[in-house]
């Protein structure tokens, strides 16, 4: 039997003739300059260049707006029970303001993102320690009481030993509710998020303690705020350092981090964090318009670092070349282990 | 049933004995043949009918026979349309290969978008199946990005997630779903977990026999990342080219150390708000 094509029907004895018109199947035909290839180039294989995973439903105000919302007020209550513990009052009084209001604006942001809002009390029907959210509801649920006290205590000034106790206590829940979301994003298939997981906790933990650093630097009087610039300087340095490691490790992955809507504001979040952390232990220690301007900047920065994180991940999940090349690589390394053993 | 994961991770495994169904019937499944399917697309339709899932804006996609797109909250089943010039499909010398599959979701044995549901709305059902409840469902969309296939979505303008359900409501009373009961090439054909599993072995062998060197099962394998699919494949070509994950795993297999990781993380945060409280104070 002859090479013919397999739609041919023609009964008529020139099987071997090729239709006039082909359908041009796959790229690689002149293209005017610019153009965009409808299909990406095939270092990879994917259906159409769709991609793999669904797109996160997710607003970047609610859920990255979360992330640097309970990062501050997590790390502000840590900060704000030392500082009590210390004797330093106007410090203390920030911090738990300013956790208190991060706190609100965080469970708007998580119910506001919500397809059902009004089902939020969902949440509450089950424990669950493989859902970061489930475990995330409940250290919420455990710390908000707290941490409101705390707040409404120091504002009023009464009921002073409650309000110590309620410190303390949130002040130790802090940290979880700081580094929890790490898991959060971490425990998806999306590639960025997922890949990052050893790191993630701590480019979180730092970021968090930057931006707690930097409200406390930024509400509270030079005098007092020494603690807050050093936990603001120590928070810049574990974040950078963390988030270098992140790259390094996640190797094609990290492209999502450097380039694009995602890198931009990696960068942006990177000097803002290191300007204000530099700034904080040298003009800021007598300015007091200079301490404002670092604490802003610190809040920025981290604000960026919450943004930026999350659109790399958006953009991750977007182009399937992050789902099929790590994969596709992982199946080859084990089938050359297999083959070798 | 959320503390058993290092068990839960141990494969192989009964995933509705695992959800705490002391009798329960057998592990049911899709095994979606590909190599016979022609792409019409009963299935897909079947499957809104049954399960009266509104329609989607209809557009050209340009993607071959393949209109459709992809699975989506509002499409349950969706057939992938891949035309390969040059391609020789088996011994009889074709130059061009059209591949059809109707995709659906996988029923994972470790189920990502089960695990992460904070609301208890995803659950096992004693078939082994994973299905939403759509009265528990609060649209946190969590489950969406932890699908390593892209299958679960939110539907925007009813604020809850949907997906496959395997037609629980058809299994039930002894039913196949739709999409089986309507596939005119047996493409789609439902029973038995293991069963299945044994006619595709059977099926593969048929087809390396024949010449189809490229044929290949996905998803059968307890062993996988995902403890193996409760819905699996025949394949002719690489999963991607389907649009499926080559090599999905469940990103829960590492929460154990995210939650390490998380714990060494909020530990350093006091130690360091410690250390700055007493170096001050010094």
């Amino acid at each position: 039997m002859s090479r013919t094509s397999q739609t041919d029907v023609r009964l008529d004895g020139t099987r071997d003739l090729r239709p006039d018109r082909e359908a041009i199947t796959r790229p690689g035909g002149p293209r005017a300059r610019g153009e965009r290839l409808m299909v990406p180039k095939a270092d990879f294989r994917s259906y159409y260049g769709r991609p793999v995973l669904q797109p996160t439903p997710w607003s970047d105000h609610d859920i990255a707006g979360y992330l640097f919302l309970g990062g501050l007020a997590g790390a502000s209550s840590t900060l704000a029970a030392a500082a009590d513990l210390m004797g330093r009052p106007h410090l203390a009084r920030a911090a738990k303001a300013g956790a208190a209001c991060a706190l609100g604006g965080s469970l708007y942001c998580l119910i506001h993102d919500l397809g059902r809002p009004a089902r939020f009390l969902n949440m509450l029907r089950v424990f669950k320690v493989t859902s970061p959210m489930s475990m995330g509801t409940w250290i919420l649920s455990a710390y908000g009481p707290p941490a409101g006290l705390a707040a409404l205590t120091a504002v009023t000034c009464r009921f002073p030993r409650a309000g110590r106790a309620a410190t303390v206590t949130a002040g130790l829940i802090g940290p979880a509710v700081a580094t929890y979301t790490a898991a959060l994003i971490s425990d998806t298939a999306v590639p960025v998020w997922h890949d990052a997981y050893r790191e993630m906790p701590f480019v979180f933990a730092g970021s968090a303690a930057a931006s707690a650093g930097g409200l406390g630097i930024l509400a509270a009087p030079v005098t007092e705020a020494g603690p807050a610039r050093s936990l603001a300087l120590i928070g810049a340095l574990t974040e950078y350092t963390a988030v270098r490691r992140m790259e390094r490790r996640l190797g094609m992955v990290a492209r999502p981090l450097k380039k694009g809507r995602g890198g931009v504001l990696m960068r942006l979040g990177k000097a803002l964090t290191l300007t204000g952390a530099v700034a904080a232990q040298t003009v800021a220690r007598r300015d007091r318009t200079a301490a404002v301007a670092a604490g802003a900047a610190l809040l920025a920065g981290a604000l960026c670092t919450r943004f930026g994180i999350f659109h790399a991940g958006l953009q991750s999940s977007r182009d399937p070349r992050y789902t099929v090349q790590p994969q596709r690589a992982r199946l080859e390394k084990a089938e050359g282990e297999g083959s070798r053993s | 049933m959320a503390f058993d994961l290092d068990l839960a991770l141990a494969a192989p495994y009964d995933p509705a004995s695992a959800s705490g169904y002391r009798e329960h019937p057998e592990r049911m499944g899709f095994f979606t043949d590909t190599s016979v399917c022609i792409g019409c697309k009963a299935c897909e339709v079947a499957c809104k009918e049954w399960n009266a899932i509104p329609d989607h804006p209809l557009g050209f996609t340009g993607m071959s026979y393949d209109n459709t797109g992809g699975l989506g909250a509002s499409t349950w089943r969706h057939v992938a349309f891949i035309e390969q010039p040059g391609r020789t499909a088996g011994a009889d010398g074709a130059e061009f290969r059209w591949l059809m599959a109707s995709d659906v979701c996988k029923h994972c044995t470790h189920a990502a978008c089960l695990d992460v549901c904070p609301t208890g709305s995803l659950f096992r059902t004693e078939f082994g199946t994973v299905v939403v409840q759509e009265d528990i469902c609060n649209g946190c969309g969590y489950c969406v990005p932890a699908c390593p296939y892209g299958v679960i979505a939110r539907r925007e303008e009813d604020g809850r997630v949907w997906k496959c359900t395997m037609c629980y409501d058809r299994l039930g009373v002894g039913q196949e779903p739709a999409c089986a009961k309507s596939c005119p090439t047996d493409s789609i054909q439902f029973g038995e977990l293991t069963e299945l599993r044994t006619r595709a072995e059977r099926r593969l062998e048929q087809l390396h026999e024949a010449g189809v060197g490229s044929a290949q099962l996905y998803g059968h394998d307890p062993g996988d990342g995902v403890g193996g699919t409760g819905a699996f494949f025949l394949l002719l070509d690489e999963p991607e080219v389907y649009g499926l994950p080559p090599d999905p795993v469940v990103t829960t297999r590492d929460l154990p150390a995210m939650w390490r990781q998380v714990a060494l993380a909020a530990t350093a945060l006091l130690a360091a708000v410690a250390v700055t409280a007493l170096g001050a104070r010094s």
